[in-house]
C-alpha cells in the first residue's frame, strides 16, 4: 500500500539547511493501524505530510497504491488526495461557517457531486458517528470530541484508502481521547489504513504497529507482539515520575 | 462592512466615469444640436478692404461681388451643389417695419430658395419663397416668430396680410422657423424678414449688387477644396492679388465640425483616462482587502486544498468574491450614476431649451463596457491574492496559527 524508499527532505532556513528526514524506508500494508511517535523535532508530522502529499520529499521513492508520488501537479495531487487520503487534525480545522453536515460534504463538493446528493452522503456518515442532531450546528457549538468526530466524519466521506491524523487527541481530554481512538479503530477494522502521530504512550499503544522515530530515522517498529512489552517500558517510564 | 467600504472606490470611479461621460456627452449633444441641421458642406463668403496694392489699384480698396460672379460660378464651376447669394437689409438704427399701429426692427435678407437647404428653415405655416417669387420679383416674404408675435395680435393670421418694410409693402407667404442656431448677420433668428433676392436689388436700389453669398459642395468635394477653387476666381475676376488673404471673407462649416468632433474627442478621451485612473485606485483598493481576506483565511485554504480542493477551485473561489464585490460596488456607482444624469437631465428639461447643454445620458454601449471593464478589474484584482493563496503550501497553510 505503502512504500517509502529512502526519503530524504531537507527544509531550508535561511542559508542553513535543516535536514530532517534522513532516509526513511517504511512499509505499510493495507489495512494496518500504525502509530508515528518520537520527540517533537525527530521528522514524524515531516513525515505524515509527505505520505499525504501535502510535502514533497528531496529524494528517495514513495509508492501509494503503486503510484509513484513524485513531481505531481497541484491539481493532480489534490485530485489524489481527494481519492486516497482522508486528513483528522489536532485542531479539527473545521470550516468555521459552515455547519457540520456542510464541513462532513465539502470533499464531495470538490468532486463534483450534486449538493442534495452530497447533503445526503453526509447525514449516513454523521448518524455512524453518532452526530445526526448535530447536523446543523455550527463548529463553534460543539465540544472538541463532537468537533473531531465531524472532521473525521469528513475524512471518511470521500471513502479513502488511507487516513492520515496529526495528533487527533492532543486537543482532547482522555476520555474522548479514547472515544475518537475508538471510532478510529472500528474504521480500521473496515479495511482503511489508518496513521496517526502522536506523543502519547497510551493513544499510540492502542494501535497495532508503533513506528519510532528519532531523529530523521527510524529507531524501532514496534508490532502488534510486542505491544506489551511496550506497554510495561510505558508503565515503567512513569514510574520515576 | 470592511470589503464594502473599500469597494467604494470601485463605486466612486464608476460614478465620475459615467457622470463625466455624461457631461461630455450633454456638452455635445448641446453643440452639435445647434448646428445638426446646417449642411456640412457648406462655405459662406464675403467681401472685405483689399490689403495688397495690384493692378493699378490701391490697398484698402472697397469692393462689392455682384450677379456676373454669381453666373459665372453656376455655369462654370461643377462642383458647385448649392448656390445662395444674399442681400443684407439696411442696417438701420429705429423701427423699419410698420403694419399699421405696429411697428418693430427686423433683419431683412434677400436670399435665393436653395439658401433654405444650406441653413434648414421649415415653413411653420404658408410656404418657403420659391423660384416663381425669384423670377417674378414678387414682393412677398418669409418671416420669422418673433415677428409674428410683434406684428400681429394673437388671433390674426399673418399670412396673405402686408408688411411696410423700409417703406415697400410685402405680403406674408410664410412663418418660418430656424432648424439651427448658426446665424449669418446679426440680431435673433426669430426676428428675421427673408424676401426673394431678386426683389431686393430692385425695390431697394442695390444695382447687380450681392453682399454675400452660401455654397455647398457636391459629394466627393471637400468643401475646402471648393472654397479656395473659388477664391481664387474671384481674386481673379476682381483685380485683386492672389497672395491677398484677407479681401475675401469665407467660413467653411467642415472646418467647424472637425473642430468640434476633436474637442469632443478629446473630452471623451478625458473622461476615460480619469475615470480608468479613478476606477483602478478602487481596483488595487480591492485587491488589497482581497489579500487581507486570503490572509485571514490561509488556514481555511488550506484545509480545503488537503481535502481535495485543486488550485483552479480556489483561484476560482477567490476570483469570483473579488468579481463580485466589484461588480455590485460597479453597478451601484453606474446606477446612481445614471439616476444623477437623469435628475440632471429632469431640471434641464424644465428649465429653458437654449442651453448649450442638454440630454445628458450614457449609451447602453457605454454602460456595456462599463461593466465590462469592472469584470475584468475584478478578475485582475482577485487573481494576484488567490496567486498568493495558492504559493503557500496546504501544509504551511494549516500549521497557520492566526
Amino acid at each position: 500500500m505503502i512504500r517509502l524508499n529512502n526519503i530524504h527532505k531537507s527544509y531550508e532556513m535561511g542559508n542553513n539547511s535543516l535536514h530532517v528526514l534522513k532516509g526513511i524506508d517504511l512499509h505499510i500494508e493495507q489495512g494496518d493501524f500504525v502509530s508515528i511517535m518520537g520527540s517533537s523535532g525527530s521528522g514524524k508530522s515531516t513525515l505524515l505530510n509527505i505520505l499525504g502529499m501535502l510535502d514533497n520529499y528531496d529524494t528517495g521513492t514513495y509508492h501509494l497504491a503503486g503510484n509513484l508520488i513524485a513531481n505531481m501537479s497541484e491539481k493532480k495531487s489534490a485530485q489524489l488526495r481527494n481519492e486516497m487520503v482522508g486528513f483528522v487534525f489536532q485542531s479539527f480545522n473545521l470550516i468555521s461557517f459552515k455547519n457540520a453536515m456542510e464541513n462532513v460534504a465539502l470533499p464531495l463538493y470538490y468532486k463534483g457531486v450534486p449538493r442534495k446528493k452530497r447533503n445526503q452522503i453526509a447525514m449516513e456518515y454523521l448518524e455512524k458517528l453518532g452526530l445526526k442532531e448535530w447536523a446543523s450546528h455550527m463548529p463553534n457549538e460543539m465540544s472538541g470530541g463532537q468537533k473531531q468526530r465531524v472532521a473525521i466524519a469528513r475524512a471518511l466521506i470521500s471513502k479513502p484508502k488511507i487516513i492520515l491524523a496529526d495528533e487527533p487527541t492532543g486537543a482532547l481530554d482522555s476520555a474522548t481521547s479514547y472515544e475518537v481512538m475508538n471510532i478510529l479503530k472500528e474504521i480500521n477494522q473496515e479495511g482503511i489504513t489508518v496513521i496517526i502521530v502522536t506523543h502519547e504512550h497510551d493513544i499510540a499503544a492502542m494501535t497495532s504497529q508503533i513506528i519510532r522515530l528519532n531523529d530523521g530515522l527510524i529507531h524501532e517498529i514496534i508490532r502488534n507482539g510486542e505491544l506489551k512489552k511496550f506497554q510495561k517500558e510505558y508503565i515503567h517510564g512513569l514510574e520515576p515520575a | 462592512m470592511r470589503s464594502f467600504m473599500t469597494a467604494f472606490g470601485v463605486f466612486w470611479g464608476i460614478f465620475m466615469l459615467i457622470i463625466m461621460s455624461g457631461a461630455g456627452k450633454a456638452l455635445e449633444n448641446g453643440v452639435l444640436e445647434g448646428v445638426k441641421a446646417f449642411a456640412t458642406n457648406s462655405a459662406f463668403f464675403w467681401t472685405e478692404r483689399t490689403s495688397v496694392a495690384y493692378a493699378g489699384f490701391q490697398r484698402g480698396r472697397r469692393w462689392e461681388y455682384d450677379n456676373t460672379d454669381i453666373q459665372y460660378i453656376r455655369e462654370n464651376v461643377k462642383d458647385v451643389e448649392y448656390l445662395s447669394p444674399r442681400l443684407f437689409g439696411w442696417q438701420q438704427s429705429g423701427n423699419n417695419t410698420v403694419r399699421g399701429e405696429r411697428s418693430g426692427s427686423f433683419q431683412m435678407y434677400g436670399d435665393y430658395p436653395d439658401y433654405f437647404k444650406i441653413d434648414r428653415w421649415t415653413p411653420i405655416k404658408g410656404r418657403l419663397i420659391n423660384e416663381i417669387d425669384i423670377l417674378g420679383n414678387r414682393k412677398v416674404c418669409n418671416i420669422g416668430e418673433r415677428v409674428v408675435e410683434v406684428m400681429f395680435a394673437k388671433d390674426e393670421d399673418p399670412i396673405g396680410q402686408y408688411l411696410k418694410i423700409s417703406g415697400v409693402y410685402f405680403q406674408v407667404v410664410g412663418v418660418i422657423h430656424a432648424e439651427t442656431q448658426i446665424n449669418i448677420g446679426d440680431g435673433k433668428k426669430e426676428e428675421t424678414i427673408i424676401i426673394p433676392f431678386s426683389t431686393m436689388q430692385r425695390a431697394y436700389n442695390y444695382g447687380n449688387v450681392v453682399h454675400f453669398f452660401s455654397v455647398t459642395s457636391q459629394k466627393g468635394t471637400k468643401v475646402s477644396d471648393l472654397e479656395d477653387k473659388l477664391k481664387r476666381i474671384l481674386k481673379d475676376r476682381h483685380k485683386i492679388a492672389q497672395e491677398d488673404l484677407q479681401a475675401i471673407g469665407s467660413f467653411n462649416i467642415e472646418k467647424e465640425f472637425v473642430k468640434f468632433s476633436s474637442l469632443f474627442l478629446g473630452i471623451q478621451a478625458l473622461t476615460w483616462i480619469v475615470g480608468i485612473g479613478t476606477l483602478l485606485a478602487g481596483v488595487i483598493g480591492v485587491s488589497n482587502i482581497m489579500l487581507v481576506i486570503i490572509k485571514e483565511r490561509t488556514q481555511e485554504i488550506g484545509i480545503q486544498r488537503a481535502i481535495g480542493a485543486t488550485p483552479a477551485v480556489i483561484i476560482k473561489h477567490i476570483v469570483a468574491e473579488s468579481v463580485f464585490l466589484t461588480v455590485m460596488a460597479g453597478y451601484i456607482g453606474l446606477s446612481l450614476g445614471v439616476g444623477v444624469l437623469e435628475i440632471l437631465n429632469r431640471v434641464l428639461e424644465s428649465g429653458g431649451d437654449k442651453l448649450f447643454f442638454r440630454n445628458p445620458h450614457v449609451s447602453l454601449a457605454m454602460g456595456l463596457s462599463s461593466l465590462a471593464v469592472l469584470v475584468l478589474a475584478g478578475i485582475v484584482a482577485g487573481l494576484i491574492p488567490a496567486q498568493r493563496a495558492i504559493s503557500i503550501k496546504p501544509i504551511d497553510a494549516i500549521r497557520d496559527e492566526t
